[in-house]
Formats: structure tokens, sequence, C-alpha cells
């Protein structure tokens, strides 16, 4: 190779403490369980993937803050929360009504396909935000009550309340036992 | 432990979070219930099923446009100097880069390069069945194939000391003729692409140069042979150092 004929930055210079690679290396690390949990939260593939980006730039940004004994997984829910329901407030989006309003509906709209997924990932964007929310944290993502609690903010017994509520609603939706009218909230 | 079993003690057996004793004590419990034993059962499929739904996304290689965020944090920890170099680069290299642009078509051919290079990359990226035409587990084919159609000899660069190994490569159509594409994959799944083009007639050797297009950081080149364009979004100081094995490798 002949050196020095192109502009070179030696590399000593991005070369950072091994805590600060290791630190993002982790980050990095989990980026696939964050767009599985962002993908089944917002039922759309870009939206996800703009939220997991959000999700690392703001991580990356905090991460100095975050003590290293805490649990990196449950901080990156945490952060992906609040940039999500920062974003539900921001929005002028379809959302759904609140649980104790929604009617029941005799009839169910007939899918035609009988695709598991799609039907479970109607059956999602069904249930209120915050039921989804503990659904996805525990069902699919298996943190534990105590984990969801603090990434959530919330004590565990609503954790627990929740998870109730939304195990029988989906349960409900999917049996075609009751329907939910879609409302779009401008705030 | 001798608390009465209560609905959360069922979501708790039901996602796999009692302790051993709880659990002994609830298996009895729902042993005796076998209406609330198929509830808890029930939600245990429930998330099965989000698990069956879901799961694929894991699978799936990882936008290009999540990577440069990710590795935003190593730029912003990086020394200012570090960053001050890296504009005064930027703009030493587009500064030159319109200079040349404007005095022959040879360069503006090359500084075509890192775009089309960027647009490849972007196609063939995420492509999970048909990445590449011909796997690297066919690499003399490869080579002499891409050679054949490219009409200079060829041979796929080796990036195993940077930890990426060949997956293959393919013959796309460039703008006077076909070009070839190597596509590189670590063990994070994160691919890198380099793009080869015959050389146009009394091609001279250029220095490294660094363009972003739509979020992917490419380093391009030329010899006499080819114009290389090394694409990725690893960052660029590990785009560099990859950039450099290529040469090195080719530039002989």
């Amino acid at each position: 190779m002949k050196t020095g004929r192109h502009p070179y930055i030696p590399r000593s210079s991005f070369d950072l403490p091994d805590h600060d690679v290791n630190s993002r290396d982790a980050i990095v690390a989990e980026i696939p369980r964050l767009r599985r949990y962002a993908r089944a939260l917002t039922g759309r593939v870009d939206a996800a993937d703009d939220l997991v980006q959000d999700t690392l730039q703001r991580a990356l940004e905090k991460w100095r803050l975050w003590q290293s004994e805490r649990e990196i997984r449950p901080w990156l829910f945490s952060i992906m929360h609040n940039l999500h329901v920062d974003g539900r407030r921001r929005d002028h989006r379809v959302d759904f009504r609140d649980d104790d309003e929604l009617p029941v509906m005799v009839e169910r709209a007939r899918q035609q396909d009988n695709l598991e997924l799609r039907d479970l990932e109607r059956a999602l964007a069904l249930l209120p935000p915050d039921q989804r929310e503990v659904l996805l944290l525990v069902g699919l993502e298996e943190l534990s009550y105590a984990e969801v609690a603090r990434a959530l903010k919330i004590p565990q017994g609503t954790v627990m309340s929740r998870l109730s509520r939304a195990r029988a609603r989906l349960k409900a939706i999917l049996a075609g036992e009751a329907a939910t009218i879609l409302k779009v909230v401008s705030t | 432990m001798n608390a009465p079993i209560s609905e959360d003690d069922l979501h708790a057996w039901a996602d796999g979070q009692l302790n051993a004793a709880r659990l002994t004590r609830v298996e009895a419990w729902l042993a005796a219930h076998p209406e609330q034993r198929a509830q808890a059962e029930e939600w245990r499929a429930q998330s099965a099923a989000l698990h069956r739904a879901f799961d694929r996304v894991l699978d799936e290689p990882l936008p290009a446009r999540l990577l440069p965020a990710a590795n935003a944090g190593r730029w912003l920890d990086a020394r200012k100097m570090a960053a001050v170099a890296w504009v005064a680069l930027g703009v030493v290299c587009g500064y030159i880069l319109r200079g040349e642009t404007a005095r022959d078509p040879a360069t503006a051919a090359m500084a075509s390069l890192p775009r089309q290079a960027a647009v490849a990359h972007a196609v063939f990226v995420p492509e999970v069945r048909h990445p590449v035409e011909v796997g690297a587990d066919q690499e003399a084919h490869l080579a002499a194939w891409l050679s054949k159609r490219l009409g200079a000899p060829l041979r796929p660069p080796q990036l195993d000391e940077a930890g990426y190994r060949l997956v293959g490569g393919r013959l796309l159509p460039g703008d006077s003729g076909e070009v070839a594409q190597f596509m590189y994959e670590n063990a994070a799944r994160n691919r890198l692409t380099l793009y080869l083009r015959p050389a146009a007639p009394k091609q001279a050797d250029t220095a490294f140069r660094y363009a972003q297009e739509k979020g992917i950081d490419v380093f391009y080149w030329t010899d006499s042979r080819f114009g290389y364009a090394l694409s990725g979004n690893t960052g660029r100081e590990d785009m560099l150092h990859l950039a450099e094995i290529v040469y090195r490798q080719h530039g002989r």
C-alpha cells in the first residue's frame, strides 16, 4: 500500500475507552428486540423503525446517566415508552377509545384471510395502548412484572390489572365476541 | 408462601414468573381447578402466538438507517479534534471534487461513483433471500465470471481480518457497461458492499474520497483498472479502515 497518498485521520482519534464502546455495543445488541417490540406496538414497519431510531438516539445521548448495574433492556424499553407516549400526544393519529367507553358490537367484520398473524396484528391494534404495552412487554419481551413497572413508571398492581384486562380483551377480540370502534383523536 | 391463590398468581404461572415454592403451590391448586387452568393456559397460548407473529423481526437484517443512529454515540464522543479534521476533510474533498467535475468528463464519472454505489448498496443489502447472485461458496467461479464480464482480472478482496466474510457477488448494469458488487457481512449481520466499475480510458489513481449518500457512508477511489466504492454503515472510521484493507489488496 502506498501510504501518505490520501487524507488520513489516525484511528486513535476515534478510539474510546473500553467501557464506552461496551455500553454502545450493549445498546446496539438490543436493536433486534427493540424492533420486535416496536413492530408489535405500532403495527407498522416504518413507524416502528422511526421509534427505534429515536430510542437509540436518546439512549446514546443519555447512556452516561445510565447506571450500569441496572438492566439495560428495561431502560431502553422505558425510553421507547416515553417517546411513544410523546408521539401519541403530538401526532394527530388514529387512536382508540378508553377501555370503559368501548361499545360491544354484535357483528364482527369477517376477515377473509385467516392468517393468525393478521388477526393478531388487528387485535393488538384494537387494544388500548396502555394495555397493549403491558401485554407485549410481558408476553413478547418477557420482562418481569417489576421491570415493566419500572419501565412504564407505574405501580406493579397497575401492571397486573392492565395485563389482566389486555388478556381478556385480546381473547374476546380474537374470538369475535367484541369489536371496537376506531375514533380519530385530535389532541 | 401460604397466601391464597390470586389471579396474579395465575398470570405469573402463565408467564413463568413464580418462584419454585409458589409454583408448586399454584400447580397443585390448578390441578384442582381445571377452569382456571384452561384460562391460564390460554394466556400462555397468547404469548406463544405473539412470538410466532413477531419473532421473525429478530431475524430481519437491520435497516441501514438504524446503524448510523447507533454509531452516533461514538461520533458524539469522538475527540473534537477529529470532528474538526473531518469537517475540514469534507470541505477539501468537496472543493476538489467541484473543481474537477467542471474540468473533465472522467472526473465527472468519478463523481457519480459514490451515488451509484450507494444506490446499489441500498437495493441489495436488505435482501434476505437473494442478496447475491453467486455465493462465496463458489468464489472461484464468481471471480472468473466477473473478470470476464468486466474485462479485467478481478478477485473479491478478503475482509476476514476485520470480521467481515464474503457473502458473494453480483453483476449490475452501470452507466457505461457492467459493474460488479461484492457483499460482505460480519457476525452482527452488518453488511458492506464493494462496487467495482471498470476504469475509464486514461483513468488515474486518486486518493480516498468520502461521501455520504442517503445515510450510507461511501469511501471511493480509482486506479488504472477500476473505480472502487465501499459502502456501509459501520461509521466513518471503521469504513476507512475497511477501505484501506481493500486498497491494500487491490492497490499492489
